[in-house]
This record gives C-alpha cells, sequence and structure tokens, in this order.
C-alpha cells in the first residue's frame, strides 16, 4: 500500500480523532477521581504555609 | 557565586569553562573572519571571564554541610538580575525598531542598524532574554518551595542559566552581522542552535531529577507546566533548526525543510513557541504567584488540571493558523484554525481560575499594586487568547494578516499578559529572595505599574486602529473595480498610529527600568527582615505576629 497524502489525512481525521476523546476521557476521570480530592486539597494549600527550608 | 560551591564543583566549572574556551578558540581559527569567527572570540571572553571569576574566589571558604538544607537561590538572584539587564535592552531595542518605522532616518545610513536587523534583536531580546531568563530563574523557585527539596545540581543551574544567556549573546550579536536563519523566532544559526540544546536537556535532567527528590507528594500544577515548557519547547527547537551549514567554518545554514513544509515546520514551531515558551511557563508562575501574593489557595485545582491538558494538546494543532490561504493543504488550514478556536475553553478556564482566586481578595487588589499586575495580567490573557482564537478564523484572517493588528494582538500577548505577570512575580520573589520585608519603594511599584497599563494600552489601541485601517485600505475597490489605495497611501495612513506606538513603547520601557532600579535598591538599602520572614501582603495580624511557619 502506498502512503500518499488521503492516507494520511484519512489517518489523522479517524485515529486523531479517536485519541482526542480517549485522552480527554481519561483526563477528566483523574482530575474528578474521588481519592484523588484530598491529595489536589493539600497541593493547593501546602505552597502557602511559608516555610522556606528544604524537608529533609 | 562560587560561594555555594565545593572545592570538587570549583573543579568541574573549571573544566567545563575551559571546554567552552577551546571550542571558542576553534571557532575563530576555523571561521577566522566570517561572524562565526567572530562568535568564536565571543565565545572565548565568555568563557575566559566566568573562569577568571571562579579562579579570583577558588581559595573561598567551602561551603558547610548544611548547604542542603537551604534552597539554592544563588542562580535565582543572578537570574532576576539577567531578567532586568535583557528587558531594559529589548524593550530599548523595541523603542528603537518601532521609532525606525515613524522616522526612518533612525537607521542612520548604517548596515548593521537597518530595521531588518535590528528587530530580531528586539523579539530575541524580549522574548528569550527577558522571558526565558524569567521562566529558568522562577522554575527555579518555584520547583524548590513546591517540591520542598534542593535543586539536584550545584553547578547545573549555572551551567543552564549562564549557557542559555551565552545562547542570546550569540543570537543578538550575530543578528547585528546579518547572521539569520531567516525563520521568526528561530533566527539564530545553527552553532548557537547546537550549544542551545545542550543547555535545553540539562535543564530537562535538572528539572527532572529535582522533582524526583521531592518531599510533598503530589507535584503542584505550576511544576506541569515548566515542565510542559522545558519538553516542548526542546521538540520544537531541534525539529525546526535541523539544517546543514554550508560548512563548519561558516555561519550560514540551509534548512533540511523544503517548499511548504518548511512554512508549516515553522508555523507549528513559531506558534508553540508562543504557546509553551510564552504561555505554559508563564501560566507557570500564575499558578504560584497569584496564590502566594494573594494568600489565597487557587480557585479550582482540578480546573488547572483540566485546562493544562487542553492547552498541551490543542496547541500543537494550532500552528496552520499562520498559513491561510497558502499552498498548504485547506484541510490543515482547517485543522489549524478549529483547533484555534477549540483552544479559547483551556484558555478561558485558567484566566477564569485567576480572576475567581481573586473573587473575595479584591480589596487586597486595589491596595497592593503586585496584586494588581498579576490581576490585569490574568485579564489580558484571556483578552488576547480570546483575540487570537478570532483571528485564526480564516475570513477574519483575511482582514487581519500582514497587518499591524497582529502586531498589536502579539504585544496584548507580550506586554499585558507575560510582562505583566513576569513583574506581578519579581515583585513577590524578590523580597522572599533577598529575605527583605518589603520592596524598597511601594510607590515605585505604583508608577510601574500604571506606566505600564498606560504603555500597554497606548500600543495596543494604536495597533488595532492602524492593522484595522491597513487592512481595509488594501481591500477597497473603486467602482472600475481597481484598488482604490495604493501601498503608500496605506503607509503615510500609519503616520500618527507609529507614533503613538513608539510612545506606548517608551512608557513600558521607563516601567522597566524603574522596576530594576526598585529592584536594586531593594537588594542594597532596605535591611533584612528578622526571622527571614518570606514577604506576605497584610494578613491583618498586627506587625511580628505573623504566624510562625510550620516544620
Amino acid at each position: 500500500m502506498d502512503i500518499d497524502h488521503d492516507t494520511l489525512v484519512g489517518f489523522a481525521k479517524s485515529w486523531g480523532l479517536f485519541y482526542f476523546i480517549a485522552f480527554s476521557i481519561c483526563v477528566v476521570i483523574y482530575a474528578f477521581w474521588p481519592s484523588n480530592r484530598k491529595r489536589f486539597d493539600d497541593a493547593k494549600r501546602n505552597i502557602l504555609d511559608g516555610d522556606d527550608r528544604p524537608w529533609q | 557565586m562560587v560561594q555555594q560551591l565545593t572545592t570538587g564543583d570549583r573543579q568541574n566549572t573549571l573544566v567545563i569553562l575551559l571546554f567552552v574556551f577551546v571550542v571558542g578558540v576553534a571557532m575563530a581559527a576555523v571561521g577566522r573572519f566570517d561572524p562565526l569567527g567572530v562568535h568564536g572570540v565571543i565565545v572565548m571572553l565568555f568563557g575566559g571571564s566566568l573562569a577568571a571569576l571562579v579562579m579570583r574566589s577558588y581559595y573561598e571558604r567551602e561551603p558547610t554541610q548544611d548547604r542542603l538544607s537551604h534552597y539554592y537561590d544563588d542562580p535565582i538572584k543572578a537570574g532576576v538580575a539577567l531578567t532586568l539587564a535583557w528587558a531594559i535592552f529589548g524593550m530599548f531595542m523595541g523603542v528603537w525598531t518601532a521609532a525606525q518605522l515613524a522616522w526612518p532616518d533612525l537607521a542612520f545610513d548604517a548596515g548593521w542598524s537597518t530595521f531588518g536587523r535590528l528587530r530580531p534583536t528586539h523579539t530575541t531580546g524580549v522574548i528569550f532574554g527577558f522571558g526565558g531568563n524569567a521562566l529558568i530563574a522562577t522554575s527555579f523557585h518555584v520547583v524548590q518551595r513546591t517540591s520542598r527539596a534542593r535543586l539536584a545540581g550545584q553547578v547545573s543551574p549555572w551551567f543552564v542559566l549562564l549557557g542559555f544567556n551565552l545562547f542570546c549573546i550569540l543570537a543578538v550579536t550575530g543578528y547585528f552581522m546579518g547572521v539569520t536563519q531567516s525563520k521568526e523566532y528561530a533566527e539564530a544559526e545553527w552553532y548557537a542552535d547546537l550549544w542551545l540544546v545542550v543547555v535545553w536537556v540539562t535543564y530537562f535532567v535538572l528539572f527532572l531529577r529535582t522533582l524526583a527528590r521531592r518531599k510533598e507528594p503530589h507535584i503542584y500544577v505550576a511544576n506541569w507546566y515548566y515542565m510542559a515548557f522545558i519538553v516542548v519547547v526542546a521538540i520544537l527547537h531541534i525539529v525546526n533548526n535541523l539544517a546543514l551549514p554550508i560548512s563548519l567554518g561558516q555561519a550560514k545554514s540551509y534548512t533540511i525543510w523544503a517548499g511548504v513544509q518548511d512554512s508549516m515546520v515553522q508555523w507549528w514551531y513559531g506558534h508553540n513557541a508562543v504557546a509553551f515558551f510564552l504561555t505554559a511557563g508563564f501560566l507557570a508562575m500564575l499558578y504560584y504567584y497569584l496564590p502566594v501574593r494573594a494568600q489565597r489557595p487557587i480557585f479550582s485545582y482540578r480546573l488547572s488540571i483540566l485546562s493544562f491538558w487542553g492547552i498541551t494538546f490543542f496547541y500543537m494543532w494550532a500552528g496552520s493558523h499562520h498559513l491561510h490561504y497558502t499552498a498548504l493543504p485547506h484541510w490543515v488550514q482547517n485543522l489549524g484554525m478549529t483547533f484555534s478556536v477549540m483552544l479559547l475553553v483551556p484558555s478561558w478556564a485558567s484566566a477564569g481560575n485567576a480572576l475567581l482566586t481573586l473573587n473575595g481578595a479584591w480589596h487586597r487588589v486595589r491596595d497592593d499594586a503586585t496584586l494588581r499586575f498579576i490581576f490585569v495580567a490574568a485579564v489580558f490573557y484571556g483578552l488576547s487568547t480570546f483575540e487570537g482564537s478570532f483571528m485564526a478564523i480564516r475570513p477574519v484572517n483575511a482582514l487581519s494578516h500582514y497587518t499591524d493588528w497582529t502586531v498589536g494582538h502579539v504585544h496584548a500577548g507580550a506586554l499585558g499578559w507575560v510582562a505583566f505577570i513576569t513583574f506581578g512575580s519579581l515583585y513577590t520573589l524578590v523580597p522572599s529572595l533577598w529575605k527583605r520585608e518589603r520592596m524598597y519603594s511601594p510607590a515605585l511599584v505604583e508608577v510601574h505599574f500604571w506606566l505600564a497599563v498606560a504603555g500597554t494600552l497606548i500600543y495596543v489601541f494604536s495597533m488595532w486602529n492602524s492593522g484595522i485601517l491597513q487592512g481595509l485600505m488594501w481591500r477597497t475597490y473603486t467602482q472600475e473595480g481597481t484598488l482604490a489605495y495604493s501601498f503608500l497611501d496605506s503607509l503615510v495612513a500609519m503616520y500618527p498610529y507609529y507614533i503613538a506606538r513608539a510612545f506606548g513603547g517608551l512608557l513600558f520601557l521607563l516601567g522597566a527600568i524603574v522596576a530594576a532600579y526598585n529592584i536594586w535598591m531593594t537588594v542594597r538599602a532596605v535591611p533584612v527582615a528578622a526571622g527571614g520572614q518570606a514577604d506576605v501582603p497584610d494578613s491583618g495580624l498586627a506587625p511580628n505576629t505573623v504566624a510562625t511557619p510550620a516544620e
């Protein structure tokens, strides 16, 4: 099979779309996964604690 | 810079600098009177003078082991100084070139000072010199604070910072001599590009190793943005700069890309330089310095994750909107246009996240000019991403392309967003980095803020006016079906706007000079804060009763 312009266009228009949708679903699941809630809340609060030394 | 290095580190530094020096000698020898030879001399001087600095303090006392219980701030301090120096240089070149457009005699009839050579010194000076140094300095600061770990290297942070500046120096001095690849934002020639690859890979490894040392379980979202910035800039830089030099002794090279592929690669690079150099890294600053300055956590952490992946994955496909109505296949143009419009969603999610973080703290925005810098940055980020999506639509692009509207759009982003978030971050960073109670003069921060706002608005409005006027004049037909205006007619119509633009840029430059003076005086003249407290806005507590840091 020759790989020509139309092959690449076809690939981009089908698999490109699927991979985007699959990827966005994964990201949404990660962001809203219930057990990640505490981790995210800690992350956004911990930067404000004013501690200016590395942890040993 | 040497105090924090052990004898072993100092020896390694000298070996690296010797290597740089030898490469400089070789370039000078092979290049002779070609610009490559001149650059060889510059590399020699760079390596030699830094080696002299290190040798002068070679026998100074070694650092004690407890250096590892502190963050590594020396390279960040140097990075802040370099940021300000490049800001003044780059913005001055911008004002000069802007003035040349109104008064062409300002080229003074010399080759090196023609518009074509000066313009890239402005773009490289502000994007890479000012923006790049700010990104490197703040990334070193943020990654350490959010990971609770010292940088994973003593020499490599210096290598990254100074190596990057050597690249900028080679790029800018090359332009004056007429050296260019003729690729926008990638003008530097092959040897400088190769050097930047070495520096950038070191940066990437350093950043990863520091993250690997982290004591916080979760990697804070600002680091994701810095990481995206580092990774994608590496990819873009390598692919777009694949080129063959005509000989090892000459600066000139030819790209391996041909025809419309070259255009596509260039604008894939060019637009992602906007996305990952001028957006991702500065969003990292927004996600760290905004919460710290406002003393409020980000409005929605989840939203910041969603918009992160949206921005990284959508931006990659947007570059072809620079090539509407060209030989590029129509579907690729459509692809770029569609992704550009979709980009509005994650972009506004970030801007909205920032503004909602400030919601409830508007009195602080009113009282604190630093926080106001960050607020204006978020507003301009929202405005210019909307404008960008709009201009990427093909029929709109028919009006805007090749006109000053594009220039206005870029500066709405570069001044209103990038420079504002940078200065807001610097005013937050500097007192805490040097352990000062406050900036030398809050009044001067206020002066800078209003100079910058006035400069940006004058600049952007004059370019909007002139751009749309230009676009309309170029497409106005007479009843006989001929063009109503010659190109020269449109040029004459631009004259008042070009003067206004140069004036707006001048105000912005003055603001940057005020900032440099204020930061200089903060380091020199403001007493060290008792107990090394970081600078935070008034928390409502009485002075000296600031909450003790949790250990």
